[in-house]
């Protein structure tokens, strides 16, 4: 085709070689660090390949009846509940939205797209899940605030049934004297799982990662789940940094860089495992979101 | 009247369906709306929001008044900034670098592996970040400025490396997302037109420039709208997570956002940081509806409203 084609394809190759590798490679150098004994990690410093092979900080994290599978508890129970009741929320919310016949459906598009547009930031917020839902330190604060329902996506699911369920299908299932209740879910759900399959992976990334809640709203360690954990223990090290002198009795508590480095790469791993599987939905959240909000 | 109450009736298991979602919007995104007002009062713990006595414009003349107003108005837009024009031109270049990738598998292996980033939380990356940084046994210091003979650089400290460090990690964790949204954009390009340009003897370089780039331009020009839309607002886990808190690279790291929290639960100057939550939320508002504007003149269909 060109005359240059292979050279083309060899600096092509080349530049997005190197983008993956600076992509893959910080998670190499801590997945490393896991597996490395905590001297030849003060000797050395962090490598890509483990100079000294020591298993010492899984041992301890597992046996150790600690933190981590506690965190581990956690963080599943709250991604499951949480993408459940927001899929349900999320789902009851877009399909009325999508029905053109809906009198007084664009009063309720607007009540729902408002929340984008403007909002009153984190401190009246804070200050009424504080104040009158006493929200703090209970699961309830990992769960609720801000995360139960996204505007984004029940518009993303809403454009969805109105581009591709027809309607007519809706009208004649009306005829036959089916419920609103028995339309939505015998006949609109088995054709809308690529879109619930995709709103539920963007929902459960967002609280498997989230630690903003717990950083808002937890100071009792027994609630922390693994990303709010990992938050924690981080400020404790920070503490210990500002005020050096006094820190000894902390520094008991913060556990050694392997160690933490361990629990950082078993907070990654269910979504490295999982994403295989889900990346085609992922891919599709992309690309919806792109073409129109 | 009549008939659309009844009409209205008729579809009540659709309202009741709606009914969830409504209540939780309504608790969580305006009840505490009325709580901007704090911006204007004397915050007194006892007596909540409410029943503090207002003080008219105290908190913002405070908050104007003093140095870090400016620091993280700078840092917000300045930052918001740089990360619309390098992650747009980024995230361009490598879609387009995708979409001429012969090799299947190759281009499979790209796809998946850029998109790693953008899976992982804040918290993950500030950890990722650490292990590069640290002063100790950091990879930058221990493997690459040591067997360079060089000085370790006590990089929580060095308030001049951050602007760089801040926007490569935004860049890093960003750019799977961003292109791959782009990448399905040309691949939906028509391809008879390069067919055509090919036979005209156009090159490689010419078919990017005459027919991908025109392509996506009204989709360029309307994320560079929302995005600016949206400069008054940081991502907080950047700015919050990845310095770690640091006191001394503030001047650098403070944004919008990071103040407001501190303000609330470290410093305990909530008055000043609910006059900038305000401002930014006003800001942001009138931002998003000029954008939005702007939009509907270039391409009516892809407005927000």
């Amino acid at each position: 085709m060109y005359k240059n084609e292979k050279i083309f394809q060899f600096f092509a190759n080349l530049i997005l070689a190197l983008l993956t590798i600076c992509c893959v490679a910080p998670f190499l150098l801590m997945i490393s660090a896991s597996f490395s004994s905590e001297s030849a990690l003060s000797v050395y410093g962090y490598t890509f390949w483990p100079k000294e092979f020591d298993l010492s900080a899984y041992k301890y994290l597992f046996s150790s009846t600690g933190a981590l599978l506690k965190a581990y508890s956690v963080s599943i129970g709250v991604t499951v509940v949480g993408t459940v009741l927001n899929l349900i929320m999320t789902i009851l919310m877009s399909y009325p939205l999508s029905r053109k016949d809906l009198p007084g459906r664009n009063i309720f598009a607007f009540y729902l797209f408002f929340t984008m547009l403007f909002n009153g930031g984190l401190i009246p917020s804070y200050i009424m899940w504080t104040r009158n839902f006493h929200i703090q330190n209970t699961i309830w604060a990992l769960l609720i605030p801000n995360l139960l329902l996204n505007a984004y996506n029940v518009i993303m699911m809403r454009t969805y049934f109105t581009s591709s369920i027809p309607m007519e299908i809706i009208e004649a299932a009306k005829i036959d004297g089916a419920r609103e209740g028995t339309i939505l879910v015998k006949c609109v759900l088995p054709m809308a799982k690529p879109i619930i399959a995709t709103v539920a992976l963007l929902v459960g990334l967002g609280y498997w990662n989230d630690w903003m809640n717990g950083l808002y709203y937890l100071s009792d360690d027994s609630l922390y789940s693994i990303q709010v954990l990992l938050t924690k223990i981080m400020r404790n090290i920070d503490m210990i940094k500002q005020t050096s002198a006094s820190g000894v009795s902390v520094m008991a508590q913060i556990p050694s860089t392997s160690v933490r480095m361990a629990i950082a790469f078993l907070g990654v791993l269910p979504i490295l495992i999982a994403y295989p599987f889900f990346q085609k939905f992922l891919v599709k959240g992309i690309t919806v979101g792109a073409v129109k909000g | 009247m009549k008939s659309k109450m009844r009409k209205i009736r008729r579809y009540w298991p659709l309202y009741l369906m709606m009914l969830p979602a409504c209540i939780y919007i309504f608790i969580n995104n305006y009840v505490p709306l009325p709580g901007v007002s704090l911006a204007f009062r004397q915050y007194n713990f006892q007596k909540g929001i409410y029943g503090s006595p207002f003080i008219g414009l105290k908190n913002f003349k405070f908050l104007f008044a003093s140095k870090d107003a400016w620091i993280i108005m700078r840092n917000t837009i300045g930052y918001n900034l740089i990360f619309i024009v390098l992650g747009t031109v980024c995230a361009i270049a490598v879609a387009i670098l995708l979409c001429e990738i012969r090799s299947k598998i190759s281009k499979k292996i790209y796809q998946t592996c850029i998109l790693i980033p953008y899976l992982v939380s804040m918290v993950i990356i500030s950890y990722l970040v650490f292990a590069f940084l640290s002063e100790g046994n950091g990879y930058i210091n221990t493997q690459i400025l040591a067997k360079l003979g060089m000085n370790k650089i006590s990089w929580y400290n060095e308030p001049k490396y951050w602007p760089v460090i801040l926007v490569i990690v935004n860049l890093w964790k960003n750019i799977g997302y961003n292109s791959i949204m782009y990448y399905a954009m040309i691949i939906a390009i028509d391809k008879t037109y390069y067919e055509a340009a090919r036979v005209d003897g156009a090159g490689r370089w010419q078919q990017i420039l005459h027919i991908t780039l025109p392509a996506i331009k009204p989709t360029i020009v309307i994320l560079t709208l929302m995005s600016v839309g949206r400069i008054m607002y940081s991502d907080f886990g950047l700015f919050y997570q990845i310095p770690m808190n640091s006191g001394t690279l503030l001047d650098v790291t403070n944004t919008i956002d990071t103040y407001v929290y501190r303000g609330l639960m470290q410093t305990n100057n909530i008055g000043m940081s609910a006059a900038a939550g305000v401002y930014q939320s006003v800001v942001g508002f009138i931002l998003v509806i000029t954008a939005n504007l702007i939009v509907k003149k270039v391409d009516p269909e892809s407005a927000l409203f």
